[in-house]
């Protein structure tokens, strides 16, 4: 089955920094081999959120659950690739580059901007919030916007007197002309220039025209995701989001910081789709949401050392809920060397689904080969969008 | 109006070093060009309170727990150090020999590599690549510790020649397998923990039974160890051309990539030639082969013909505000600003290094390098921002024209393009003739820092 959808199709990524416990996310809550295992961190029974049988959602997801039971949450269990390092550098690059044997230089999603746009044309392409550009985003040629602070986003922004601020700007603008034989690496600076002139010329009036009625929690990963839906709603052809929520590397003191990372996320991504809900901006949108890797299955008395075999999760208003891929083996005998769950689906079969199913690029050149696709859209967005 | 010593004086710091304020400059131009390169060349001959100062302010910068710690340390030793090549090598090789933080998680042994670069930075090539293979970062980034004798890898080996010594196109890919051979049984006492558990620094080791003492043939020759094959690396044309290569593009002006470097020529052959035919003529002596870099025309010629690196763009205008007398917490920030302009010390992109030049330039970090040069040089009560304000008040009432020659003298000196130059000069008339009688010197102050705000915001000053 196929669909159209009345705007271009939109991914929002949102990776979560240190590795987050897929274990105890969703949890065989069943299994006395697990309790037995991980008798630290395990969620007491009663408190679980099943979802069936076998498995059942960490309180803290309970956000997650909604969305879950409401149909919109792809859950694709057991995602890694062989040999899956347990470096958190590692593990995050192979993610950014899809390059698991080599050090590579293009992030997937900077390759898939410049399939968007081909001649930098839109500086807001590709836009992340956060600190640092992620190595997912970055490649030579392509321009990605980097966003700090939006409210705050642009050139000499300390320059607190307006009129002033505005002639520099200004002066700014005829200094980073491409001139006549002054070089290229001087034209690609002006041209650098201007797009970040251009960029946020085009996203100064966003925050003031955006109005909602979802109030987003006062942590990182909740404001983050309001800036998307800023951005999103103000319709500056912006087809890639990024943005992370960090702090999932629990080797100690897990049950503590766990709930409160796993309750900021939930309720972040609950709000958001609402959000956007409310402007009549859910239907293009598709959340990926990922990790570098899962945690050991043993505890260590108080969190969990680096493993494998994580999750991803697939979110959105097209998404066919359910369970895809299949949930590593909890047995013993089938530990990844005696101590690691092992990976049951590729993270480029998911990637490549992603890209094949909603945002119509081929996906073999972006993520190296061909990869096994699940299904968790509803249907396949086809091309002939108005771009 | 700039005097040619003073430019060529400057040029020289913003390579040795991130710059200079305009006292040093004048103080270093009373002598002989090639009497200040060569106490550069000889950093061990400066003394060094750096160290001392540091130990008692920041002392977890020189016993460090996290990467941050030591780039802080290096950014204090680049913008108020005495000793600006020694830490430019260091980070010289650091491009080089790109090894990562995070894949050890151990801030010790990352901190112990760059000490090695430190310390023999300008030494003999075939000693810093002895070093280099010693080093347990690097034998943990580059895997040498899985290069057993009964089952290689080749990781090391083929780094070693590809990204280290040769480049591409100059071995073949036995030669990689014999290298690897070479190398087996180099490792080290205990693996690398993960943090917080990395108290205890590891050591090299040369495990005998875990080496592979057959001969082995590399380009040709017979070699047995690791030393064997850096001593005919070091003899090679490649290698010499390749190591100069390199320094021209850090030290001269910007280079394509270096992954096209097989395909193609330098921008300045001759200038490549001469670097590689000291490199020989000296059996790799890397401060020979700095010497004649630094005392050529080609050098003199090169002013602003490189794009900052976002360490020399963070030190420069910390040069040019003024470094703290003693480092203060604050110089933690400096190493988070490169790391928002592209620059992570301690975690480069890949063992490739970063793409520089032009590489260093895209929307996120251009704005992050226009936005932390205008926040700094902003407060005009900082001891750099005052002296420039100091030495055009001193040289009295001026045109609009001469307020903006002042200043961009004294922010390089540097020169702007006809464009640049005329935005700069039409702002500069807004305010008319400049006055410091009659209590008009708070508004010329303000009106100083504001052209020092536009100076650094504009294309000339991405550049070195």
């Amino acid at each position: 089955m196929t669909t159209k959808l009345q705007k271009p199709p939109v991914l929002v990524v949102i990776q979560l920094s240190g590795g987050l416990d897929f274990l105890n996310t969703l949890i065989p809550y069943q299994s006395g081999v697990i309790r037995d295992a991980r008798p630290h961190v395990m969620v007491p029974m009663e408190d679980a959120l099943p979802l069936d049988d076998e498995l059942a959602w960490h309180p803290a997801a309970k956000a997650l659950k909604e969305l879950y039971d409401a149909g919109h949450v792809a859950v694709v269990q057991g995602v890694g690739w062989e040999n899956s390092s347990r470096s958190h550098f590692r593990a995050m690059d192979i993610w950014h580059t899809c390059e698991p044997d080599k050090i590579a230089n293009e992030g997937w999603l900077a390759k898939v901007t410049r399939e968007f746009d081909p001649d930098s044309e839109n500086p807001l392409t590709a836009v992340s919030f956060g600190l640092a550009l992620p190595r997912a985003l970055a490649a030579s040629g392509v321009n990605v916007t980097s966003i700090g602070d939006l409210d705050q986003f642009g050139l000499m922004t300390e320059v607190e007197a307006e009129e002033e601020r505005a002639k520099n700007l200004d002066s700014f603008k005829r200094m980073y002309t491409p001139g006549i034989g002054t070089g290229m690496v001087q034209d690609y600076l002006a041209e650098t220039g201007r797009s970040v002139l251009k960029g946020a010329d085009m996203l100064v009036d966003a925050p003031s025209q955006y109005s909602s009625e979802v109030e987003y929690a006062p942590n990182l990963i909740a404001q983050a995701l309001r800036d998307v839906a800023r951005v999103h709603t103000a319709g500056l052809g912006t087809r890639i989001f990024y943005t992370t929520h960090a702090g999932y590397d629990h080797h100690a003191n897990e049950t503590a910081m766990l709930p409160r990372l796993l309750t900021e996320l939930t309720e972040a991504i609950s709000d958001f789709l609402q959000d956007l809900r409310n402007h009549n901006a859910s239907e293009e949108v598709t959340i990926l949401v990922f990790s570098e890797f899962g945690r050991r299955i043993k505890d260590n008395g108080s969190g969990t050392d680096h493993g494998s075999g994580g999750g991803a999760y697939i979110i959105g208003d097209g998404v066919e809920g359910g369970l895809y891929g299949e949930y590593p083996s909890i047995e013993q005998k089938d530990w990844l060397y005696g101590e690691d769950m092992r990976h049951t689906i590729d993270f480029r079969s998911v990637y490549s689904t992603v890209l094949d199913q909603w945002m119509g690029v081929d996906p073999s050149a972006i993520v190296g080969g061909t990869f096994e696709q699940i299904n968790p859209y509803k249907a396949k967005v086809t091309a002939g969008v108005a771009r | 109006m700039a005097d040619d010593r003073i430019e060529l004086m400057a040029h020289l710091m913003r390579r040795v070093g991130v710059g200079a304020t305009r006292d040093e400059l004048e103080e270093l131009v009373e002598r002989p060009y090639e009497e200040v390169v060569e106490e550069f060349l000889h950093p061990g001959a400066l003394g060094d309170p750096d160290q001392d100062i540091l130990d008692r302010y920041l002392p977890t910068s020189t016993n460090p727990e996290a990467p941050t710690a030591c780039a802080t340390r290096w950014m204090h030793n680049l913008a108020g150090g005495r000793r600006p090549l020694r830490e430019k090598m260091a980070l010289f090789w650091h491009q080089v020999f790109a090894t990562g933080y995070g894949k050890s998680s151990h801030a010790r042994a990352s901190a112990a590599q760059i000490e090695l670069f430190r310390e023999n930075g300008l030494g003999d090539m075939r000693q810093i690549l002895l070093d280099l293979s010693r080093d347990p970062a690097m034998i943990d980034w580059l895997d040498n510790s899985e290069n057993h004798a009964h089952a290689i890898n080749e990781n090391y080996g083929r780094e070693l020649l590809e990204l280290f010594s040769l480049g591409v196109g100059n071995y073949s890919e036995d030669d990689i397998k014999e290298v690897a051979r070479a190398f087996t049984g180099w490792t080290f006492t205990q693996p690398l923990a993960i943090f917080p558990y990395s108290i205890s620094d590891p050591v090299f080791k040369f495990d005998e039974a875990d080496h592979d003492s057959e001969q082995k043939t590399f380009l040709g020759q017979t070699v047995v160890d690791g030393a064997d094959v850096i001593e005919v690396i070091v003899k090679q044309e490649a290698c010499a051309r390749f190591i100069g290569r390199h320094l021209y593009n850090f030290f001269v002006a910007d280079e394509p990539p270096v992954p096209s470097w097989n395909e193609e020529p330098p921008r300045d052959q001759a200038a490549v030639d001469a670097l590689a035919a000291t490199f020989l003529e000296s059996d790799g002596d890397i401060r020979e082969v700095m010497r004649t870099l630094l005392n050529s025309d080609f050098f003199k010629a090169a002013r602003f013909q490189r794009v900052k690196s976002p360490v020399e763009f963070v030190g420069g205008v910390i040069k040019l505000v003024g470094a703290p007398r003693f480092p203060e917490f604050s110089v933690a920030r400096l190493s988070r600003a490169t790391k928002l302009m592209g620059q992570d010390l301690m975690n480069p992109p890949s063992v490739e290094g970063w793409h520089t030049g032009q590489g260093w330039i895209n929307s996120g970090t251009l704005t992050q390098r226009v936005n932390f040069a205008v926040e700094q040089v902003m407060d005009t009560s900082k001891p750099g921002i005052a002296a420039i304000v100091e030495r055009v008040a001193a040289a009295g009432d001026a045109t609009p024209e001469e307020l903006l020659d002042r200043c961009l003298d004294l922010c390089g000196p540097l020169d702007v393009s006809a464009q640049t130059r005329a935005t700069l000069v039409e702002r500069a008339e807004e305010g008319g003739p400049l006055s410091f009688g009659n209590g008009a010197s708070e508004e010329a102050e303000g009106r100083i820092g504001r052209m020092v705000q536009l100076i650094v915001a504009t294309p000339e000053y991405q550049f070195a």
